[in-house]
C-alpha cells in the first residue's frame, strides 16, 4: 500500500514537472512568432520611418495576439497539475 | 509573503498559485454558495480606485492653460490615449470613447503596478476576477456600439459572413468568425491580462524568496547576490509590463471598437 502511494506521488511529480517541460516546449512557437513580427516591423520602420508610429501600433496589436497563444499555454501548465 | 519569507528558512517552499489566495479580513458572510467578505484583493481594488479617483481630480480639479506639475503629467498620458490609441485606431469618430478607455488604462496600469509597490506587493489583476470584469464590460461595449451602428441583422452579417469571400467557404468561415468575435476576444483578453501578471508575481516571488532561502549560513549565501540583483531588475521589468499590458488591453479595446464601427465591409 505504501508503496503504490509513493509510487502514485512520484507518477504525480512527474507529471507536474511534465506539464512545465509542456509550457517550454509550447513557448518556442509564440516566442518565434514574435521575434519575427517585432523583426519584420522594425525593418518596415527603417524603409519608411513616416510610417513608424502606425507600424508601432500595429505591431502592439499583433504581439498581444501571439502573446496570448503562449499565456494560454502557461495558464494550463498550472491546470493540468 | 512575510510568513512565506519565513517559512523558506526551513526548506525551499516554491511558490504556488495557492499564493493568490488571501483569507478574509473582515467577517464574512454566505450568499448562495458563494463566501463574501473583503481581503486583501478586494481591499487593493477599493483603493486602486480611490487612487485613480484622486489623480484626475487633483490633476484636473484647477486647470490651468499653461498646465504645470501632475497636470501636465496627466494629460500627457491623456493625449497618448486620445491621440496615440483612439485617433490612430478609430479615428474622429472614436473621441467618445476616449473617457472610457482613459479610465481603462489608469485603473489596469495602478492595478498592475501594485505587484511592485513595497507594502502592498500584489498585482490586484493577477485574480481572474477583475480582468474578466473590464472584458466583459469591453464586450457588452463593443456589441452594443456594433448592434446600435448596424442594426442587429447588419451586425450580426458583418460579424458572421465578411464580404469577399466565395460562397462556400461560409459554411467554414462563419462558425470561426462568430466564435472568435463573440466568444474569444474576452476570454483573450483577460487570460492576457492575468496570466501576464501571475507570471510576473511569480518571478519576483521565486527570486526573493530563493535570495532568502540562500542566504541560510552556508556556502550557497555566494548566489543570494546574483538572485537578488535579477529580483530587483525583474522589479522594473514588472513595471514596463505593467505599463505594456494596461496599452495593449487598452488598444484591443479601441480596435474592436473600430471593428464594430467599420463600413468597409
Amino acid at each position: 500500500m505504501g508503496e503504490v502511494v509513493a509510487f502514485v506521488q512520484t507518477s504525480m511529480l512527474a507529471v507536474a514537472s511534465l506539464s512545465v517541460v509542456g509550457y517550454g516546449i509550447a513557448a518556442i512557437g509564440p516566442g518565434l512568432g514574435i521575434g519575427f513580427l517585432v523583426g519584420k516591423a522594425l525593418e518596415s520602420m527603417a524603409r519608411q520611418p513616416e510610417a513608424a508610429a502606425n507600424v508601432r501600433t500595429n505591431m502592439f496589436i499583433g504581439i498581444g495576439f501571439v502573446e496570448a497563444l503562449a499565456l494560454f499555454g502557461f495558464v494550463l501548465a498550472f491546470i493540468a497539475k | 509573503m512575510g510568513t512565506a519569507v519565513l517559512l523558506a528558512r526551513a526548506g525551499f517552499k516554491t511558490p504556488t498559485t495557492e499564493d493568490f489566495v488571501w483569507p478574509c479580513i473582515t467577517p464574512h458572510w454566505k450568499v448562495g454558495g458563494a463566501e463574501l467578505c473583503i481581503n486583501r484583493t478586494v481591499g487593493l481594488t477599493f483603493f486602486t480606485s480611490i487612487v485613480v479617483v484622486v489623480l484626475f481630480l487633483v490633476a484636473f480639479r484647477r486647470p490651468k492653460i499653461v498646465p504645470t506639475g501632475l497636470q501636465n503629467f496627466m494629460e500627457v498620458i491623456v493625449d497618448f490615449v486620445r491621440v496615440g490609441i483612439v485617433q490612430e485606431v478609430i479615428g474622429e469618430r472614436g473621441l467618445i470613447f476616449v473617457p472610457y478607455l482613459t479610465t481603462l488604462f489608469f485603473f489596469i496600469f495602478v492595478g498592475n503596478v501594485l505587484g511592485v509597490i513595497p507594502g502592498l506587493q500584489f498585482p490586484i489583476n493577477s485574480r481572474m476576477a477583475l480582468p474578466i470584469f473590464l472584458a466583459i464590460l469591453t464586450w457588452i461595449l463593443f456589441n452594443a456600439v456594433g448592434i446600435r451602428e448596424h442594426g442587429w441583422g447588419g451586425y450580426f452579417k458583418m460579424v458572421c459572413f465578411p464580404s469577399g469571400v466565395p460562397w462556400p467557404m461560409y459554411i467554414l468561415v462563419t462558425p470561426i468568425e462568430f466564435v472568435s468575435t463573440v466568444l474569444v476576444r474576452p476570454v483573450t483578453l483577460s487570460v492576457r491580462l492575468l496570466a501576464n501578471m501571475i507570471a510576473g508575481h511569480l518571478l519576483l516571488t521565486i527570486f526573493f524568496l530563493g535570495t532568502a532561502y540562500l542566504l541560510q549560513p552556508s556556502i550557497t549565501a555566494l548566489f543570494a547576490a546574483a538572485s537578488f540583483a535579477l529580483g530587483v531588475i525583474l522589479v522594473g521589468f514588472e513595471m514596463f509590463v505593467a505599463g505594456l499590458q494596461a496599452y495593449i488591453f487598452t488598444i484591443l479595446t479601441a480596435v474592436y471598437l473600430a471593428g464594430a464601427l467599420s463600413h468597409e465591409h
